[in-house]
């Protein structure tokens, strides 16, 4: 089956909460819908859910038009960041009640609750009640029972958030594995640019209730078409500079002249952002081709292997994602580097005017 | 301000306790110092929660005591304590402005109103809130009245601690890099001993001077980032921290050799001290563990390569057992045949799941 949005908008009084979206989901495919709160996330899925109607615009189900039609009449399951099971039933009847509600015959239902419960290793939980088994073992209860319905459409809304670190990072590395022995729709909301890029399959940006852009995971975080959608796929945040390119030169808003190479030579005169992402710029030149940036340290974040460097370049902030430990005292000067080749360009409308696409891959 | 110490400190929920396991918090001594910044690490049920509340007074403890510099604060009340804290959820007041939310807790303490407003406004600048002061607390977003009780931690200038419980759960990726770093040169420009509990590895590596990771009731390792990073000294502080975390096999050690199934990987020290019925494991981070074309290495077999954006991660199998493994620049690997290379400066073994020292090749004990 597949799922098409189209024009799809959504008012509450006056207020936009989706605005006109077009989107085209596969059977079998992964979705991520990127975004921070209030990107719309939510309120597209109950979209597609047919929780709430559409304003405007349609929602097709394999060319049928189903906009308007109410959530029972449609094949869909939604797992919440909260966990939600019904406490008084164990893990197999939590697994089993929407096919008991269905009428599902009791030897199909084995099956099914069996299988469901495998690929989620609750088996050896089956006889307990939620509420004695930890959170990941809940949440993988709530994933349990919403793919034993089989149902065409399977809603993930942030399923990892009220996570721990920990088992956030084991599930996400089951979750592709599961999802590929169904044959469903998936869509899954996330705050997190790593999620998405961990979780892979294609991925809808979300911005003020509009998708910004939607294609192959990996293509959209490497190619982003605009400055929002660069932004909203960046984390740590990106790293944004002025610039004014004037013949084969440039001035940077941070003071200093550059050569207009790679992305730079590629653009017509005028004002520009340039957009870099933590871990292009570096503290040591690396090419000999690098723009040099005059910054100050602001705080110095040290992981145990790497070390965000907050910095302070004229009025802007950036970020430098470096390995190893590098313990920079507050205030201190240092130069930042960042090779032209990493660089967005994106022009007064925030559009992408150049990139290098070759050089993008890393 | 104040020095905390932690003397014989344990907890146990159920009345009687008699085994190790009764305790929801084991014996727990240390010293935190004025003016650092602390991270208590760990997974829920770890007791850093409980330790978190036998220090701010809600949870007396079942043993041991609570020393702020050299006063014993073990049974008083938390409003006694001279402490602030910060939630995991917005602790704000609806019906007030955010000024007025700000402002509660020095007008409580009859700070004068001058002082009150320039410290109020002082908090604002730091967290970016100047510009909603005037507004009612009640219709901002979940991340505004975070940053609002943020704010209503750090408003008093003459706490003994301020504790945090998980401060930044609501809040989005983008802001918690500003308010992370926000929190960070707070703790600087204020002098003030922090407190900050987490599951989070990232918030709590980032944050503190110090991280105590816990783990079942008990700390497992104190030390900086770089040492939790470096020199687990528990395989679980090794999984805990790092994503994805340390690699963890089991292994056999013959002199300066560890064998997983066939294959011998030459160690930097000799451990002779380990005895017959011990689990000996070999630990060697991701990041220490790179991918390579077959042939030159340890022969494994890949699975999958994850492309994280500023990084590629190798899912391999070596002689049957998974492990993570760094992909380096410019590598590629044809087919499902590859070979590892482990820094054998990184490469570590455990015992029981303690680290072992080992001794140095030629005989020096180390």
């Amino acid at each position: 089956m597949s799922l098409v949005l189209e024009g799809v908008s959504k008012k509450v009084g006056a207020a936009v909460h989706i605005d006109d979206v077009n989107l085209t989901l596969e059977r079998g495919s992964l979705n991520v819908l990127l975004g921070a709160t209030l990107a719309g996330k939510t309120s597209l899925m109950r979209l597609m859910a047919g929780l709430d109607a559409p304003t405007s615009g349609r929602v097709l189900v394999e060319g049928q038009d189903v906009t308007g039609w109410p959530v029972q009449r449609r094949s869909v399951a939604m797992v919440y960041q909260q966990f939600i099971n019904y406490p008084s039933l164990d893990v197999y009847e939590n697994i089993a009640s929407p096919l008991r509600v269905a009428r599902v015959p009791a030897q199909e239902i084995e099956t099914r609750v069996r299988d469901a419960a495998k690929l989620l290793k609750l088996e050896p939980y089956l006889d307990r009640k939620p509420l004695n088994l930890s959170g990941g073992q809940q949440q993988r209860t709530a994933i349990a029972r919403a793919l034993v319905k089989r149902a065409d459409l399977v809603l993930l809304d942030e399923p990892l958030a009220n996570l721990d670190y920990k088992l956030r990072e084991e599930l996400r590395e089951e979750l592709p594995r599961i999802f590929a022995a169904s044959g469903a729709i998936f869509v899954y909301a996330t705050t997190e640019p790593t999620e998405a890029l961990l979780l892979g399959g294609n991925t809808a940006t979300l911005f003020q209730g509009r998708v910004t852009q939607f294609g192959p995971t990996p293509q959209v975080y490497r190619h982003p078409f605009d400055l929002t959608t660069a932004r909203v796929f960046s984390d740590p945040p990106l790293n944004t500079l002025q610039v004014r390119k004037a013949g084969n030169s440039g001035t940077l808003s941070t003071g200093g002249q550059i050569r207009a190479t790679g992305p730079l030579a590629a653009v017509p005169d005028g004002e520009y952002t340039v957009g870099f992402r933590a871990h292009h710029l570096t503290l040591e030149p690396t090419s000999g081709e690098e723009i040099a940036i005059p910054a100050v340290v602001s705080v110095a974040e040290i992981t145990g292997s790497e070390s965000y460097i907050h910095l302070d370049a004229s009025d802007h902030r950036l970020v430098a994602l470096v390995p190893g430990v590098r313990r920079l005292e507050p205030k201190s000067a240092v130069t930042a580097y960042i090779d032209p080749r990493h660089l967005f360009l994106f022009d007064a409308a925030g559009r992408l005017a150049a990139a290098d696409p070759a050089q993008q891959a890393a | 301000m104040a020095r905390i110490t932690l003397d014989h400190l344990a907890h146990a929920y159920k009345p009687d306790p008699r085994t190790a396991d009764d305790y929801a918090l084991k014996e727990i001594n240390h010293v935190w110092s004025q003016g650092g910044a602390y991270a208590l690490l760990g997974p829920s049920g770890c007791g850093k929660t409980t330790l978190l509340n036998i220090i701010s007074g809600l949870v007396r403890p079942t043993r041991g005591r609570v020393l702020f510099d050299d006063l014993d604060v073990t049974d008083l009340a938390t409003e006694s304590r001279n402490i602030a804290q910060v939630f995991q959820f917005p602790v704000v007041y609806d019906t007030m402005t955010v000024r007025e939310n700000l402002a509660f807790p020095l007008k409580n303490r009859h700070v004068p109103r001058e002082k009150t407003a320039q410290r109020v406004e002082e908090i604002a600048r730091l967290l970016d809130l100047t510009r909603v002061l005037g507004r009612k607390a009640s219709n901002l977003t979940a991340d505004m009245k975070q940053k609002i009780s943020l704010g209503r931690g750090l408003v008093r200038p003459d706490v003994a601690a301020i504790l945090f419980d998980e401060p930044l759960t609501v809040i989005d990726p983008h802001l918690k890099w500003q308010l992370r770093s926000t929190l960070k040169e707070i703790h600087r420009a204020l002098d003030i001993t922090m407190i900050y509990v987490t599951h989070d590895q990232t918030e709590a590596l980032t944050f503190a001077d110090k991280v105590v990771v816990m783990h079942d009731g008990a700390v497992v390792q104190t030390g900086t980032p770089d040492e939790l990073f470096e020199r687990p000294a528990h395989t679980f502080v090794g999984h805990f921290i790092g994503s994805p975390g340390m690699n963890i096999l089991p292994c056999r050690i013959e002199g300066a050799t560890a064998f997983i199934g066939n294959e011998a990987i030459p160690l930097q020290r000799s451990y002779r001290t380990l005895s017959a019925g011990e689990k000996v494991e070999l630990g060697i981070r991701p990041e220490f563990a790179r991918l390579q074309p077959k042939g030159s290495g340890l022969p494994v077999h890949v699975r999958r390569i994850d492309d994280i954006g500023r990084a590629r991660i190798a899912r391999v199998e070596m002689a049957g057992r998974p492990l993570a493994a760094s992909v380096p620049d410019g590598i590629s690997i044809e087919g499902s045949e590859a070979a590892l290379a482990l820094d054998p400066r990184h490469v570590h073994i455990y015992a029981n799941g303690h680290l072992v020292a080992g001794e140095a090749l030629g005989g020096n004990k180390a």
